[in-house]
């Protein structure tokens, strides 16, 4: 594959990187990353 | 002068690892109480793996909110955290790895502890690379999704039985400053503290055991380096393929014929190893290639 290509899927990607993110906003993704991330995660400090 | 900048010259990924690893850990007043950073910058992913309950920690660790966005009963499918995957995958592969996650950084610097020998890699080393795609598949993604309790929530399974960074960063600081974490600590923790001790130990003898042969976010990341913007190419005029590229790189992978390999973690030492200057990075906007630092012999 050319680097052209590559560089081509590369800006594709990017672009439906931003799109799944945006999804993710309008889905309510985000908040409950931020209620995860907010709280101390039982399960990763070992105490489950 | 000079000497300065050499110094920075040659410590400048070093020195790029510390200050991310401090900015991404900047909330101090966590590490004073024994407590977390509760603030909005927690909905955003940081790059690396950065457990989010570290109490310096300002943002997300992208797989452990990936499995707390499957896992939740509302949501088959993340797709902020994918997205975000992606985005940074397509932009830059595992230059991430290499350059700003905080736990690369710690098996970086376990590594610098002498030993009388190190290896170049594990026994069945081959076979070994493969088990960070099956931790990916079976623990970040599977597991959280299906495995559901009474009212339908899933775990974080690789966080709550693999992840040493967040026994690191977070369970040994919780424990040693909130009286309350410490009670609750058992076997669960045993049992991470001994993943995390045995990937310690290896990181003296090898180097980052753990990103070569367990890392779900590296397994993700090194999927996109063949496309990544930010990626390597060789010039076939100018390599003899004398293999000094791969001699010097500690992953011990052949530069001159995969230089986008999915194990490169985009450290630069082959680049600056290269007796011919034959491995170049490709500018993001064109074919063309950056100018070699080393005239050809």
């Amino acid at each position: 594959m050319t680097e052209h290509g590559r560089n081509h899927i590369a800006y594709g990607l990017l672009a439906i990187g931003i799109l799944f993110i945006a999804i993710g906003v309008f889905r309510g993704e985000a908040e409950v990353v931020l209620r995860q991330a907010v709280n101390i995660c039982l399960e990763c400090i070992g105490i489950g | 002068m000079g000497k300065i900048r050499q110094w920075g010259i040659r410590h400048l990924r070093g020195c790029v690892q510390f200050v991310v690893t401090a900015l991404s850990n900047g909330y101090v007043a966590g590490f004073l109480h024994g407590n977390i950073y509760r603030g909005n910058t927690k909905a955003i992913c940081l790059p690396g793996l950065n457990c989010y309950s570290c109490p310096g920690a300002l943002g997300a660790c992208p797989i452990g909110a990936f499995q707390a966005v499957i896992g939740n009963r509302n949501y088959h499918f993340a797709f902020y955290v994918a997205g975000f995957l992606i985005f940074v995958g397509a932009l830059m592969g595992r230059l991430v790895c290499g350059w700003l996650c905080p736990f690369g950084w710690i098996q970086e610097l376990l590594y610098k502890i002498p030993f009388v020998k190190k290896l170049r890699k594990l026994p069945g080393d081959k076979w070994l690379r493969y088990l960070k795609y099956v931790i990916l598949l079976v623990f970040v993604v599977l597991l959280p999704m299906t495995v559901l309790d009474l009212v339908g929530q899933g775990s974080p399974w690789f966080c709550k039985y693999i992840c040493p960074s967040g026994t690191l960063m977070a369970g040994f600081p919780l424990a040693v400053l909130n009286p309350a974490i410490r009670a609750g600590m058992g076997g669960l923790f045993l049992w991470k503290v001994g993943i995390l001790v045995v990937v310690a130990l290896l990181s003296i003898l090898v180097y980052r055991p753990f990103c070569r042969y367990l890392c779900p976010l590296g397994a993700v990341y090194g999927l996109f380096n063949p496309i990544s913007l930010y990626r390597f190419r060789i010039d076939e005029a100018r390599c003899t393929k004398c293999g000094i590229c791969q001699k010097t790189w500690k992953l011990d992978i052949p530069v001159y014929q995969k230089p986008n390999s999915v194990e490169c973690i985009r450290c630069g030492d082959c680049k600056k190893a290269c007796p011919h200057g034959a491995i170049y990075t490709i500018n993001k906007k064109s074919e063309t290639i950056s100018v070699p630092q080393k005239p050809c012999n």
